[in-house]
This record gives structure tokens, C-alpha cells and sequence, in this order.
């Protein structure tokens, strides 16, 4: 017991060190996709619109006339630094993209993690308690369906369905424009919802409320069946275990069997899988950001794209890369906190 | 291959069924890819019989069965061809992802160290991130340098999915590499080339077609979702599905249900097969998850009075 308590604070301490690499490899995987491949951030941005005197002032205003080495060492110290760069064409510090659109994001993806286990957890419980049933079909097919329709599809068909039933409720962007004009002043977190709600405008809450319903149900939809599938499966293997084959041969009910036996170790290793998830979750907001003009980062992404803005690209690819590795340790750690065995 | 036959006959209950099911789906598929020129009634981006500019947006049925699109186009024809587009990206990426893939992990596995580790670590990296937009950033690259057709759409979905053929390769490398089998060849003096290629090869194959089906389903809808960013294959190239439902959606929020309707309906269909073939396998040859018809012994089951009492 005494072992096993003092090992935590060793193994989070080793987890957070191990992050160091980690981003490392994650950064130069990114310098070395955007910047070592062939042809230049600038004659892609504005290349046709310059003569080559002034690209060349360009180049040699964003650093890019230097060796790659300097460039390289250049960017892991800025990242280490939390500076992820400027936009090439306004100059706009990707840190504050990220200020002021990461919130929006943040809400969609957690309003949607928690409809995602609000479903996924009790369908995939049903379903492997009564393995190949109708019910357990039913289900299976819920779980692949939702992965195999292509997001923006559902999302659309949310509008048009909530369009013919509400025809007045909203079904783009994050706020109505009322509201956005409104809110401007409420800057304390950047995050609308908690905005709204200090500054203590119950309408405009709501309203903000209102409008994360369907992309929080969007890309909700997508992660129910990936959690589905998991708690599925483990639920069925967790049944197979001898220790539930001792709670059955002690006469204890099968529903109590799935309930306090079998669920519970069930879900450790969701908790894992569930973490795994974040990059799913980041992938999908993408989508669903474009699909509803939801202000966020993902939408940022693939502005950035169409402009062709290398470096506001590499910004923010750089600042997903750190976001997964924060939370795959936070995850980590809770994992730890809940099951002895993971800490070695 | 019998003996897989035989692991898929004998598997009891739904397994078998789902694997049967999407087996024979994803042949229609394949069908409509191999045969889209004598099955679909016009080329993917022809809108007019000798110079007669076909309707536009006409109904499904009014002499073309999936109706007409806002650019003059056949849905039925590009449903047809899209799978052709769609098959030849999703095979083409998982053969090169598995190719890269599996070599590897082979070699991590059987080698051990810090070459393993090191490996290991930029493996798993990669597959830490973010799927789509790894996509994303590559087909970004690859469009400006390349352009966008089948081959480099393929290539940027390999990076995706090459972790995944290396973990599961390396894994069951690990395991086997201490099998007495593998001590005997040593014994006999075999050298590390020839006990990877003829020893242990075949014996950790066994898991990738698993991950190659459950990759396709994935693949098929990144492809998708690059379509819809408007990075993925371009319409001048070839019929891609994800880029007809974004082009669709418009209409489809004023009534005009048809030309997102069936390219998605598609992508959902082919996905959802391509999800049984590799669950089905999974199932199947998986022995943790697989189930024989014939148990030899059963616990008798509970009666529901005492059930509802506890």
C-alpha cells in the first residue's frame, strides 16, 4: 500500500517529463513537412502579386532567408516560449487567434464529449450485457452508422430537420448578431458561455446556449459511437472474467453481476480510450466548425488553408500538436488516480 | 486460407452473419468500380449528350435515376464513379501504408532496442495526432506541389495510418520473437533476415487484414472529409464523393435533397461495410472476442425470480 502510494508522484513526475520529447518529435514532424518541402511560404501566399525584389523583402522580414538549422532552433524556442508565430498576411500573433477562437471550440468539444457519454455509456452497457440480441444488433449498428456518416452530412440534416420543426432556431455561428454586438465587451475569459453568463446577461446565455445545441449534437453523434463500440467490448470481456464467474457462482444476479462487477473494471480501460479520443474530437471539430461557421480554431484552419498563410498554418498545426499532448497527459494522470495497475 | 474459412464458419452468432453481410456489400462496390464505364450513362463530369446540356437539378427519376446536380452532372453517374475514385484511394493508401508499415514494425520488434524504442516513440506520436488534420497538412502540401488527383489524395492519407500497421506488427513481433520456433531456427542458424522473412513473417501477418479493412472505413471518410475542406481530389480530375455532398448542401437546405443524398448514403454504406468485413474478422479471428457454436459446456442460467430479488 505504502509502495503503490508513493509511486504516483514518480510516475506523474516521469509522465511530465516525457512530454518534452514528445512535442519535440511532434515539431519537427510539422518544420519538416511545411517548411524543408520544396517551394517557399511567401511565393505561395503572395507570389504572383510581387516583384521578386519585393518577395525578397518578404522573405527576409518573416526570417525565411536564413538556413533551415537557425530556422528550426528559431522555432522549437519560440514554441517553447508559447509563441506560435504571426499570420503572414494581417501579422496577427497566432496566440491570439488562438485567445480569441479557441473558447468557442473548447465549448463545442466539451458540450460534445458530454453528450457523447450522456448516449455512449448506457447504449454500449445494454449492448454487452445482452451480446447478439436484436438489441445488441440495433445498437452495433448505431455505433458504425454514426461513425460511417460523413459528419457535415449529419449536420445538415439537423438544420434542415430542426428548420422544418423550429424554423426560428438558430442553426449557424455561435451567437445571433444581436447578441455578438452585445457580448463584445464580455472579454474576461474569451469563452462565450461563461462570458454571458459573469457578465450576468441571461439572454444572451441563452442564446449562446441555444446555438452550441447543434454542433455540440453534431460531433456528438460522431464520438457516441466510438464510445459505444469500446464500452461494448469491454464490457463483454470484463464478463468473462473468473471473478464474475465467482459473482455468478456465489448466486449473485446478473444484473447485479453487470452492475457492481463487471461495469465498473469496464470502464477503466474506456477511460484510456476515451483520452485517445481527443484527437478525434479535434478532427471532427474541423468539420463541424466549417459545417456550422462555428468561430473557432478549426475554422481559423482551414481560412488560413484557402489563403494559402504557411506560416499561420504551421501556427496552428503546432498549437493542435500541443493541445493533444496536454491532454493526453491529463488524461494520464486520471488514469492513474483511478487504477493502481497503470502506475509501474 | 481454409483455415480461416473454417475460423469463420465455426464462429457462433452474429459475427459470421456481419461478416458475410458486408463481404457482399463491398463486392457491389467493388463491382460498380471495376464496371462504372458500362454501368454508369455518362461520364463522372459529362453534362450534355452531344452538345444538349443535360437538365439541371432535375428529379430522381425523370429519366435519370438519382437526378441531376446544380453542375448539369448524373448523381447516379458520379455515385458510380465515385467508387471507382473512392476504391482506388482507399486501396492505394493502405497498401503503401502497409507497406511502410509493416516492414517496419517487423524489423522494431524483432531488433529491439533503442532502435525499437526510438521507433516506438515517433510512432506513436504521429498516431497521437490528430487524423484529419495530418490529412489535412499533407493534401495542403500536395495540392500546391502536385495537384490533386487519386495518387496524391492516397498519399496523404498514408502518413495516417502507417503507425498503426507498425504497432500491431510490432506487438505480436515482440511476443513471437521468444516462441521456441523461432529459437529452433536460431538454432539451426538462421540469420536474422531469413527468421524474419520465413519464420515470423507469416505468423504476424495474421492481424493486418483486420487493420488494413478497419482502415479503408476510416480512409474512405477522411477522403470525404477532405473533399468537403475542398483539399481533396479536384472535380476536374475525377468523381469524388465527399465533394459532391459539399457542393449538395446548399440545396440540400432548400429542398433539393438529391445530389448530397446518395453520395452520402453511399459513403455511409460502404463505410458500414468495410466496419463489418474488419469487425467481422475481428471476431472471428481474434480468440478473446470469438465465440464457437459448439460450447462444450455451459453454466445451466439463473432463474428470473431469483434475478429480480437480488
Amino acid at each position: 500500500m505504502a509502495s503503490s502510494s508513493g509511486s504516483l508522484p514518480r510516475y506523474i513526475a516521469l509522465r511530465v517529463l516525457l512530454i518534452i520529447p514528445l512535442v519535440w518529435v511532434l515539431l519537427t514532424v510539422v518544420f519538416l513537412l511545411l517548411r524543408v518541402a520544396p517551394g517557399d511560404p511567401v511565393s505561395a501566399t503572395v507570389g504572383d502579386r510581387l516583384s521578386e525584389d519585393a518577395l525578397d523583402e518578404r522573405r527576409a522580414a518573416a526570417g525565411l532567408d536564413r538556413p533551415l538549422v537557425v530556422q528550426y532552433l528559431d522555432y522549437l524556442g519560440n514554441v517553447a516560449r508559447f509563441d506560435f508565430g504571426n499570420t503572414f498576411r494581417t501579422d496577427t500573433p497566432i496566440l491570439s487567434i488562438v485567445r480569441d477562437q479557441g473558447g468557442a471550440t473548447l465549448t463545442l468539444t466539451v458540450g460534445a464529449f458530454l453528450i457523447a457519454l450522456l448516449i455512449g455509456i448506457p447504449l454500449g452497457r445494454l449492448a454487452g450485457r445482452f451480446r447478439d440480441t436484436p438489441g445488441d444488433v440495433a445498437i452495433r449498428v448505431y455505433g458504425v452508422v454514426s461513425y460511417a456518416a460523413p459528419l457535415f452530412w449529419v449536420g445538415i440534416l439537423l438544420v434542415v430537420l430542426v428548420n422544418a420543426v423550429a424554423p426560428s432556431f438558430p442553426t449557424n455561428d455561435i451567437a445571433s448578431p444581436f447578441t455578438k454586438l452585445d457580448s463584445e465587451a464580455y472579454t474576461k475569459t474569451h469563452i462565450l458561455v461563461v462570458d454571458t453568463l459573469l457578465a450576468g446577461d441571461t439572454s444572451a446565455f441563452l442564446d449562446v446556449l441555444q446555438h452550441h445545441l447543434l454542433p455540440c449534437l453534431t460531433l456528438g453523434f460522431l464520438l457516441s459511437g466510438v464510445i459505444v463500440r469500446l464500452v461494448r467490448i469491454n464490457v463483454i470481456q470484463a464478463l468473462q472474467g473468473d471473478y464474475v464467474e465467482a459473482a455468478r457462482a456465489r448466486g449473485i444476479g446478473e444484473g447485479r453481476v453487470v452492475r457492481k462487477h463487471a461495469f465498473r473494471n469496464a470502464l477503466v480501460p474506456v477511460i484510456t480510450v476515451v483520452g485517445l479520443q481527443v484527437a478525434l474530437t479535434l478532427s471532427g471539430a474541423v468539420l463541424t466548425e466549417k459545417t456550422f461557421n462555428w468561430p473557432g480554431v478549426g475554422s481559423a484552419l482551414v481560412r488560413y488553408i484557402g489563403e494559402r498563410d504557411y506560416i499561420a498554418v504551421q501556427g496552428l498545426v503546432t498549437f493542435f500538436a500541443v493541445v493533444v499532448v496536454f491532454t493526453s497527459l491529463i488524461v494520464d494522470v486520471i488514469n492513474a488516480l483511478v487504477d493502481p495497475r497503470v502506475r509501474y | 486460407m481454409r483455415g480461416l474459412w473454417r475460423t469463420i464458419w465455426d464462429t457462433k452468432g452474429v459475427a459470421r452473419w456481419v461478416l458475410v453481410g458486408g463481404v457482399l456489400v463491398t463486392l457491389v462496390f467493388v463491382a460498380f468500380a471495376l464496371l462504372a464505364p458500362w454501368i454508369a450513362p455518362y461520364g463522372f463530369a459529362q453534362n450534355n449528350i452531344d452538345g444538349t446540356k443535360l437538365p439541371k437539378l432535375a428529379e430522381p427519376g425523370s429519366g435519370y435515376l438519382f437526378g441531376t446536380n446544380d453542375q448539369f452532372y448524373d448523381v447516379f453517374s458520379r455515385v458510380v464513379w465515385g467508387s471507382r475514385t473512392a476504391l482506388q484511394v482507399i486501396a492505394l493508401s493502405v497498401v503503401f501504408a502497409g507497406i511502410i508499415g509493416v516492414p517496419l514494425g517487423l524489423v522494431s520488434g524483432f531488433l529491439g532496442g533503442w532502435v525499437d524504442r526510438l521507433l516506438v516513440f515517433v510512432m506513436d506520436a504521429v498516431y497521437s495526432f490528430p487524423a484529419l488534420l495530418l490529412a489535412i497538412v499533407f493534401s495542403f502540401l500536395l495540392n500546391d506541389k502536385v495537384g490533386g488527383g487519386v495518387i496524391p489524395a492516397a498519399l496523404s492519407l498514408t502518413a495516417i495510418y502507417i503507425p498503426q500497421y507498425f504497432r500491431v506488427v510490432r506487438n505480436t513481433t515482440v511476443a513471437a520473437r521468444e516462441a521456441t520456433y523461432v529459437e529452433a531456427a536460431r538454432a539451426i542458424g538462421a540469420g536474422p533476415f531469413t527468421i524474419m522473412r520465413k519464420y515470423l513473417f507469416n505468423n504476424v501477418v495474421q492481424s493486418v487484414p483486420v487493420v488494413a479493412t478497419l482502415n479503408a472505413a476510416d480512409a474512405l471518410g477522411t477522403l470525404a472529409a477532405l473533399g468537403f475542406l475542398g483539399l481533396g481530389i479536384q472535380p476536374t480530375e475525377a468523381a469524388e464523393w465527399g465533394y459532391d455532398i459539399s457542393r449538395g448542401l446548399d440545396d440540400a437546405q432548400s429542398g433539393v435533397w438529391w445530389p448530397a443524398f446518395f453520395p452520402a448514403m453511399a459513403i455511409i454504406l460502404l463505410i458500414t461495410s468495410l466496419t463489418f468485413v474488419g469487425e467481422g474478422l475481428n471476431e472471428t479471428v481474434n480468440p478473446a472476442l470469438r465465440r464457437r457454436r459448439h460450447r462444450p459446456f455451459r453454466f445451466p442460467q439463473r432463474d428470473s425470480a431469483q434475478e429480480v430479488s437480488s
